[in-house]
């Protein structure tokens, strides 16, 4: 099946796929910020988020606002790649299809 | 078989909403616009008199700008106005307030996330810096030119700000420059475009974004 090869079993994961999708279009979106967006839990986030993490998906950058940690995320190159040819695997198996 | 298609079409759409949404300020409410066109006429219909009363010919000739002393007669008339023209804004801005924070509960979105805040930074910027332009060129006593530098701005202000909300924005941003530009060229007749510019588009950009996507 053609394209089929080029989806990414990272992305199989509606979480995952959520938070690349919002990173995709945004610079540096704080961890409070997806967690809202996709309506999730703080451990069922931080997971998946540490296993982008791990494929090197993301960037991190962590800082102090007043005396609170606060966690920001970035794509990183390897993530973009990644997301797009997650997304050309989707549209050639759609097309194949017609 | 089908199934997977299924399957990668939901994935899709997700991935489209989810970039859209984190974006895009959705919440912002058409009917706001109309009541900000009406508010505006409404404005224009108070200080219509005074207006055209200032910009005959010879009015303000008894004092000039140019001895330095205060003109009176238009720090009072160019002040009505001002309070007018505040009012309206601010009448507006509240409606306006109230009906997006409405339309963003009802869907269930909160009303200050990231997109409004990069929303609202993008559409004050520009329109500050006009305010301020404005300011100036009253202090000059270039009291015509106002009318078309607000809806210049304004126009400028909404283009700008239409990166971060339904796009349709930007049609309003540039028939609001366009208009700014056009009323430069009949100074003196500003309140008529004033009144166009802020009053009918912004009924007709309301009306149109609440069929289209306010309205079920």
């Amino acid at each position: 099946m053609k394209g089929f090869d080029k989806l990414n079993k990272a992305f199989d994961s509606r979480v995952r796929l959520g938070v690349m999708s919002i990173l995709v279009v945004n610079d540096w979106v704080k961890y409070g910020d997806l967690k809202e967006r996709l309506s999730l839990t703080d451990g069922n986030l931080a997971s998946h988020i540490a296993s982008l993490e791990k494929l090197s998906y993301l960037e991190v950058r962590k800082e102090f606002v007043g005396k609170r940690p606060q966690t920001s995320y970035k794509i990183s190159k390897t993530g973009k790649r990644a997301f797009e040819q997650h997304l050309n695997g989707l549209e050639e198996l759609l097309k194949g299809k017609q | 078989m089908e199934d997977k298609t299924k399957e990668h079409l939901e994935q899709l759409s997700e991935i489209r909403d989810m970039m859209k949404e984190s974006t895009q300020f959705l919440s912002l409410s058409g009917m706001s616009g109309v009541f900000a066109g009406i508010l505006a006429l409404v404005g224009a219909a108070l200080v219509w008199t005074d207006f055209f009363e200032m910009v005959s010919p010879g009015y303000f000739d008894d004092i000039s700008a140019r001895n330095g002393l205060l003109n009176w007669k238009m720090v009072i008339k160019v002040g009505y106005l001002l309070v007018v023209g505040c009012g309206v804004l601010a009448a507006s801005l509240l409606v306006g307030f109230i009906l997006t924070a409405q339309k963003a509960k009802k869907h269930g979105r909160k009303l200050f996330d990231s997109a409004a805040k990069k929303l609202l930074l993008n559409l004050f910027i520009p329109l500050f810096m006009g305010g301020l332009f404005c300011v100036a060129l009253v202090l000059n006593g270039y009291v015509g030119a106002v009318a078309p530098a607000t809806l210049l701005f304004y126009g400028m202000a909404l283009y700008n700000a239409g990166k971060y909300t339904y796009r349709d924005i930007r049609y309003l941003g540039v028939c609001e420059m366009v208009l700014g530009v056009i009323a430069m060229l009949f100074m003196g007749r500003g309140l008529y475009f004033w009144a166009f510019g802020f009053g009918v588009l912004h009924i007709v950009y309301g009306l149109t974004m609440y069929i289209k996507y306010d309205r079920s």
